[in-house]
């Protein structure tokens, strides 16, 4: 019975220091030293957030660069999304991530890529299909996946050229530009975040 | 440049390891540190109002007081994951969890597994994160390296007590855990992890559209999620979500943390044991383990997914599904391999969409859970195991077996069945019962072969204490909430409670002087015998489950 | 070494075996044997699934058929694992038989308190009587001398023809029941009760009768069946999962599977094992009170050993005629040979074999009547005195320099260097001298005895220290120790000391063997881990011993201990090669299940199996077939040669597992390669 209560103080104890007084002082720290990635990295478009530079975003708009398949849909919405339908269902159902996990062998899964396939090509007329990099037409693991490799960003610049009116010239250096290495040019991938591309596209297409 | 970053990663991981090993052994001997000054007056303070003295208990008592604070601190969390929407500290209104979810979630963080069968945007409020979340994430792992230390005390041991618990979790949080999280916490938050009460927010994009974005405090859950190789992300997506895990250097930080305590452990084992050639070996063969699972499950996601490939989609860049572009196939891989070896949980890529060979390696190790493991269990585990050779070796060269000078005899072959045996019992009877009832075959979201490795996949992770998943199974249910909360909880205590009764019994036993006549258990073919007797017994086991599921689903895949 | 020949294995023995292993089947006996019970369940399961093979809803051609075989397999395999047993059963009991035999009913003569005897059957005669034996009686039961003395035949026992002497008190006086006396008459206080003699317990022992699972074998024990549930979880758990899969598995199928997965192998030879490994102790003539005693052997790290009658031969022998002064070497063997013989001493013996080998002869008949003079603590000299009045003396050095000078003689001045060269070597001078005139000296040695320089060897090399106890000074102590190869020794010791060395040992958590013979021996043997008591020695020495060698040959226990450890080594060895037969097992068996369903996973069919029913019977096959291949290793031991532990680990492993996973590769297609055909002729093909 002893130890119990000696169980049950030093659990008390441990839950506030490392439950409470940890989270809440590192926030406190957080706040004071890296104050805008604390509150989640948020860009600014003409004074007001649009995004999180971190977090992916649903493009349809063909006049910017799409970012990968997103299961959650990059917990991008339309007002309307949120109205419940008459099962009391709504389309949107409220912040996720993650993705579809399906398995490589899952029908569904080929049916995906070959959909998402067609369209692409249709909508990117001139990439023949082996040129497609493989992370364009598959899910990303979070569904928020912010990158796109840049052989991904390259393929789209005809179309986004062709919908913006922007020269390929133009769209080629800003892919550069927004193009990261490697972590000292060994660690990650190289990458292009869609957002932060998208962002210099509206600014030039204002 | 895949390889050069994955033998990067693993060299600094092996640089720490000395530094580290020395440091843990410090705070489990109870020698001097240099933080002292400051930590004893800490630990003084939490000493006094727990009214803990510092008596040395025996095994029974040490595994009583372990389990005493284990239920304490999950009736705590499902009464605080029961109550969140009544507490503070909830702006996003997230509503009480239900009963089996509750109960699965408790015994998932308390056992160290974080199995998570919700996802934090919708599952969890501010405050449940932290004081039932981050609380467990420290308290766990300090609990299983609690146990690893008193196991490894006995080990050593010339006495017959193995130390003090409530002392034990006490410096193990204080020192090792908690400035490390503190360290770690802020490189994260400056990488762009959030770190913040504030709800969720929501903007309108460029598009007009809008986004939310869900935030938290969860910089200081991710660096302890890690570091105490817990692995339950604060959202769904785990360390694959940018929040989580935004870029390059916070994976590799993360993998390091994973690796930095258990690899340490085995040296500090060394270091306590007087006999650092024999940690070495020992570390050399976990190393081994997990150098033939990491190239096997990186060619195989390098493959690609034949079926993709046969529908046009180029599979050069590898099989990307379930993966993120900032993180490519190597560090995707490399995590996979770290994270089931070292029974974390976490993953930065969904393992539901691993080629059915990388998925298998990520299986296999939570089958095998011996490669380094988790805060002590895996070290555990491979101790098991390397009384099991020594007891075969033994028989082999003529001598009743002897370990560390101890004899193996009846005591501690019965016991170390009970261990051996729990796994693959509680993995395949689990696994039976939900391919025989309807509310577990419900949950199977994957048709075929990877159904049933959706499964085992979710059993063997729950038994394992590891916690990743196939999260295509729809998990929330009363049926799999409560088979896997059983599962992790056999998981976790038998296991500890029999091998802590091993090393009390051979702790009292007189060491037997070395001799010729002894088989040495510090050299390359000790080594050798101990991985084949790992890989022997563990495929002898589950061959027939690993046959029908991923090697059934790799087949059929590629004709 | 061994008296009686290495019995092989009869006709009789085998007609034994074969009906036993039917006996062996009732199913109260196996479950002793939980491995080949689970083999056994099998059996009854596919057989009621013989003649109703629709039990499960299976379909198939030839499902009874199918059935059938495999459980026909199911049984020669439980068959064969008793026929092991058996046959280990039936050597001993061979053994036992010829030693029963000795045990008549005979009459005892029994003293009542009036100390007349009355004539009783032997088998009345209870714990502390006292009996009477004369000269033809047979000894009723174990008992102590308390009076007379007499010559007793114990080759019943030990196989030694030539009687032994015994007396009342000392080292000699313990007797054994069913031995017989061949000359004069003793009196008896018996020691033991009615059908516990050592005699018949050692009956009982080599029978096996009253055989207990040792510590090991337990240990063990304990892990096959761990591995049989694991198994039999692996089983079960597969069935739903094959359903899932869409593959209906036939349960004669995964029975197969279950039986080839067990540790059969291993399961079934484990108790042959252990019966031929105290086999083979007692072929040495060592009777192991238990099987823990054989086993402890094999830890054994510390070796006591007696100098004298261990090391050496009990007596100082003449190994060298050293002349002194002018006298030369032929006169001095003359002399030595005249002093010595009348003497029966083993040394006077030894002095006329090492005279009569150089050459030297005298009339012996001419000293026969001469006056022989025996040797006294006093005197501390032997020698003869002839007709011619010569007085040959050989003796002590300060003993026969006294008599000299006292008779007027000068002592040689190369006498003093000789004694001392000699005593420095760790010899005994003997001087010898002839009325006043010295002649000069014997050089008595002790002497090792053949072979132990090489066995000492042999320990060192499996890591067995060797400690040798004397009663001799450091200095003789130390040569001999040297000369036969000892890693340490004790000098001065008592026998009482050895029970400190002993303690010393254990102290450092080693495992310590001694024989010894004496009664002031038997804390000793009870204090050490091995104890090997001779069988000449008192009844407490052989009651606090956990061996008795028949022979009294304390050499043996380097024999033991070399069984001791093959017997774990066949137990560990055989237990690696049953466990690694496995990973081929389930090659053959997991494709044959799935390929039906998924002929994909004919893939991992490695060995090119024909056809999947001729899979799984070829696997089940070999491992019922690989039960009496192994029989000869399990009887016979394997092959043990002294080395690093290490070296014998590395073969093993090689022999046993890589060899383990390899050979049910071949055996398995081999199988599959002869019955496909029958398979086809059955129509299963």
């Amino acid at each position: 019975m002893k130890t119990f209560f000696r169980a049950l103080r030093l659990s008390l104890i441990l839950l506030v220091s490392c439950g409470l007084l940890y989270p809440l002082a590192m926030t406190g720290v957080s706040q004071v030293i890296f104050p805008r990635q604390a509150g989640g990295s948020i860009v600014g478009y003409q004074g007001k957030p649009v995004g999180s530079e971190l977090l992916g975003q649903k493009f349809t708009d063909m006049r910017f660069f799409h970012g990968r398949v997103s299961a959650v849909n990059y917990n991008t919405y339309a007002k309307e999304d949120t109205v419940p339908d008459k099962d009391g269902k709504t389309a949107y159902g409220g912040v996720a991530s993650g993705s579809a996990n399906l398995a490589p062998s899952n029908p569904a899964l080929m049916e995906r890529v070959q959909q998402d396939l067609a369209e692409f090509l249709q909508t990117h007329p001139g990439v023949k299909k082996a040129e497609i990099p493989a992370d364009l037409l598959t899910s990303s693991g979070s569904g928020l996946d912010p990158h796109i490799s840049p052989e991904a960003a390259r393929i789209q610049i005809p179309a986004v050229s062709r919908a913006s009116g922007i020269s390929t010239a133009k769209l080629e250096k800003l892919v550069s530009k927004h193009t990261k290495g490697r972590y000292l040019g060994i660690f990650g991938e190289p990458n292009v975040n869609v957002l932060k591309l998208n962002l210099e596209i509206a600014e030039l297409l204002k | 440049m895949d390889w050069p970053q994955i033998l990067a990663t693993l060299g600094i991981a092996m640089l720490l390891v000395i530094p580290t090993g020395k440091y843990i052994c410090r705070v489990i001997n109870g020698s001097k540190t240099c933080f002292d000054p400051v930590l004893d007056r800490i630990d003084g303070f939490i000493y006094k109002v727990s009214g803990i003295k510092q008596a040395e208990m025996d095994w029974k008592q040490y595994v009583i007081a372990l389990l005493l604070t284990n239920l304490v601190m999950t009736l705590l969390v499902y009464l605080v994951f029961r109550m969140q929407h009544l507490l503070f500290l909830n702006p996003n209104s997230i509503k009480a969890m239900e009963p089996s979810l509750a109960f699965n979630t408790a015994i998932s963080f308390i056992t160290n597994t974080n199995l998570q069968d919700y996802s934090g945007e919708w599952g969890l409020s501010y405050v449940s994160q932290m004081v039932a979340i981050t609380f467990l994430m420290f308290t766990s792992a300090a609990t299983g390296f609690a146990a690893a230390a008193a196991f490894i005390r006995g080990m050593v041991g010339k006495s017959k007590t193995l130390g003090n618990f409530f002392v034990d979790v006490t410096r193990l949080t204080t020192r090792i855990f908690m400035p490390l999280a503190i360290i770690v916490t802020l490189i994260l938050v400056w990488q762009g992890v959030p770190q913040t009460l504030a709800p969720n927010q929501t903007v309108t994009t460029i598009e007009g559209k809008l986004q939310d974005i869900p935030l938290g405090p969860v910089a200081s859950l991710v660096s302890i999620k890690h570091l105490g190789t817990n692995g339950g992300g604060f959202f769904g997506g785990n360390s694959a979500h940018p929040f989580e895990n935004p870029t390059p250097l916070t994976n590799l930080l993360q993998i390091l943390s994973m690796l930095l305590l258990p690899t340490s452990l085995v040296y500090a084992f060394g270091l306590m044991l007087n006999d650092k050639k024999q940690a070495w070996t020992i570390f050399a063969a976990m190393a081994l383990l997990l150098a033939m699972a990491l190239p096997a499950c990186y060619f195989a996601e390098k493959m690609g997914n034949p079926l993709l490939a046969k529908s046009g989609l180029s599979q050069t860049m590898g099989n990307m599904e379930g993966k993120e572009v900032r993180f490519g196939i190597a560090e995707s891989a490399l995590f996979t391999t770290v994270t089931t070896a070292c029974t974390t949980g976490s993953v930065n890529n969904m393992h539901d969409s691993l080629t059915p060979l990388g998925g298998l390696t990520a299986l296999w190790q939570m089958m095998i859970n011996v490669v380094f493991g988790g805060k002590g269990v895996g070290f555990m585990n491979m101790m098991m195991y390397a009384i099991l050779t020594v007891f075969l070796c033994g028989l082999m060269v003529g001598r009743t077996p002897e370990f560390l000078g101890k004899k193996i005899e009846g005591r501690e072959i019965k016991l170390i069945a009970i261990a051996i045996l729990v796994h693959p019992f509680v993995i395949l009877i689990s696994s039976m019962i939900a391919l025989l009832t309807p509310a577990g075959l419900a949950g199977i979201s994957n048709p075929g072969f990877h159904g049933l490795s959706q499964v085992i996949y979710q059993f063997t992770s729950a038994a394992a204490n590891n916690g990743s998943g196939f999260e295509g199974l729809a998990d929330n249910t009363a049926f799999w909430n409560i088979s896997a909360g059983l599962v992790m909880f056999s998981g976790r205590y038998i296991s500890i409670i029999a091998l802590l009764a091993v090393v009390s019994s051979l702790a009292v036993k007189k060491a037997v002087p070395v001799s010729i006549g002894t088989f040495r258990t510090d050299n390359p073919l000790f080594m050798g015998v101990l991985c084949a007797v790992v890989i022997i017994i563990g495929a002898l086991t589950f061959f027939p489950a690993i046959a029908l599921g991923p090697i059934a689903e790799h087949l059929t895949l590629w004709r | 070494m061994s008296k009686h020949p290495q019995k092989g294995i009869d006709r009789a023995i085998l007609r034994k075996a074969f009906r036993d292993s039917f006996i062996k089947l009732d199913p109260r006996y196996l479950i002793k044997n939980p491995v080949m019970f689970v083999v056994e369940i099998g059996f009854v399961i596919t057989l009621y699934l013989t003649f109703f093979p629709a039990s499960f809803n299976e379909q198939g051609r030839q499902m009874g058929l199918y059935n059938g075989i495999v459980s026909v397999i199911l049984l020669i395999t439980v068959l064969f694992a008793n026929f092991a047993e058996a046959v280990a059963e039936g050597r001993g009991k061979a053994q036992a038989e010829s030693l029963k035999k000795t045990r008549k009913d005979t009459k005892a003569k029994l003293f009542d308190q009036n100390g007349q005897f009355t004539i009783v059957n032997s088998s009345t005669i209870k714990k502390d009587d006292i009996v009477l034996v004369e000269t033809g009686d047979i000894i009723p039961n174990d008992g102590e001398v308390i009076e007379g003395l007499a010559f007793v035949d114990e080759s019943a026992i030990t196989g030694e023809s030539a009687p032994v002497m015994k007396e009342a008190g000392g080292d000699f006086s313990s007797v054994t029941g069913g031995t017989k006396v061949t000359s004069d008459w003793l009196k008896i206080r018996i020691t033991a009760i009615p059908g516990e003699s050592f005699l018949e317990r050692m009956i009982s022992l080599v029978e096996g009768a009253t055989r207990q699972k040792t510590p090991n074998e337990i240990s063990l024990t304990m892990v096959l069946v761990s591995l049989t549930m694991i198994f039999l979880v692996v089983i079960v758990a597969l069935y739903p999962m094959a359903t899932y899969a869409g593959v209906k598995i036939p349960v004669a199928t995964l029975i197969a599977l279950l039986v080839c997965l067990i540790p059969t192998t291993i399961g079934g030879l484990l108790s042959a094992i252990g019966i031929a490994g105290m086999d083979r102790v007692t072929r040495f003539n060592v009777i192991a009170m238990s099987g823990k005693a054989v086993e402890a052997c094999g830890d054994v790290d510390v070796m006591i050993l007696d100098k004298t009658g261990t090391i050496t031969y009990g007596n100082r022998l003449a190994a060298e005629f050293i002349p002194v002064g002018k006298h030369s070497l032929e006169n001095l063997a003359r002399f030595s040979l005249i002093a010595s013989l009348q003497d029966d001493t083993p040394e006077g013996r030894s002095v006329v074999d090492l005279a009569n080998q150089q050459g030297v002869k005298v009339d012996e008949a001419e000293y026969r009547s001469a006056e022989f003079i025996e040797f006294t603590g006093q005197t501390r000299m032997s020698g003869t005195n002839l007709p011619n009045g010569a007085q040959v003396r050989k003796g002590a050095g300060d003993a026969i320099k006294q008599l000299v000078t006292e008779r007027g003689g000068t002592i040689p001045g190369d006498l003093n260097t000789v004694i001392e060269r000699i005593s420095k070597a760790g010899g005994t001078p003997l001087v010898v001298s002839v009325d006043q005139e010295v002649f000069g000296v014997i050089y008595l040695k002790d002497t090792i005895k053949p072979g132990l320089i090489d066995r000492f060897n042999r320990l060192r090399a499996i890591g067995i220290k060797t400690v040798m106890c004397t009663g001799d000074n450091p200095l003789t102590a130390a040569t001999i120790a040297r000369e036969a190869g000892v890693d340490e020794f004790v000098a001065e010791c008592k026998p009482e000391q050895k029970i400190d060395v002993i303690k010393k040992e254990q102290a450092q958590g080693k495992l310590v063997a001694m024989t010894g013979d004496g009664t002031n021996d038997a804390p000793a043997l009870a204090q050490a881990d091995v104890g090997l008591a001779m069988n000449s020695g008192t009844v407490a020495a052989k009651e606090a011993a956990n061996m008795v060698d028949l022979d009294s040959d304390p050499t043996k226990i380097l024999e033991v201990v070399e069984i001791g450890k093959q017997l774990l080594i066949t137990r560990g060895s055989l237990t690696t090669f049953s466990i690694a037969n496995d990973v081929a097992k389930y090659f053959a068996i997991i494709p044959a299940m799935f390929t039906v369903v998924i002929p994909q996973m004919n893939a991992i069919n490695i060995m090119g199996l024909a056809t999947p029913q001729s899979a799984i019977l070829s696997a089940l096959i070999f491992n019922a077939l690989i039960i009496p291949a192994l029989i000869p290793i399990a009887m016979r031991g394997v092959k043990y040669q002294p080395m690093s532990a290490q070296r014998i680990l590395a073969r093993n492993m090689l022999i046993y597992g890589l060899g383990g996973v390899l050979v049910p590769f071949f055996g398995i297609k081999l199988i599959d390669l002869a019955i496909n055909p029958l398979l086809k002729l059955l129509n299963m093909g």
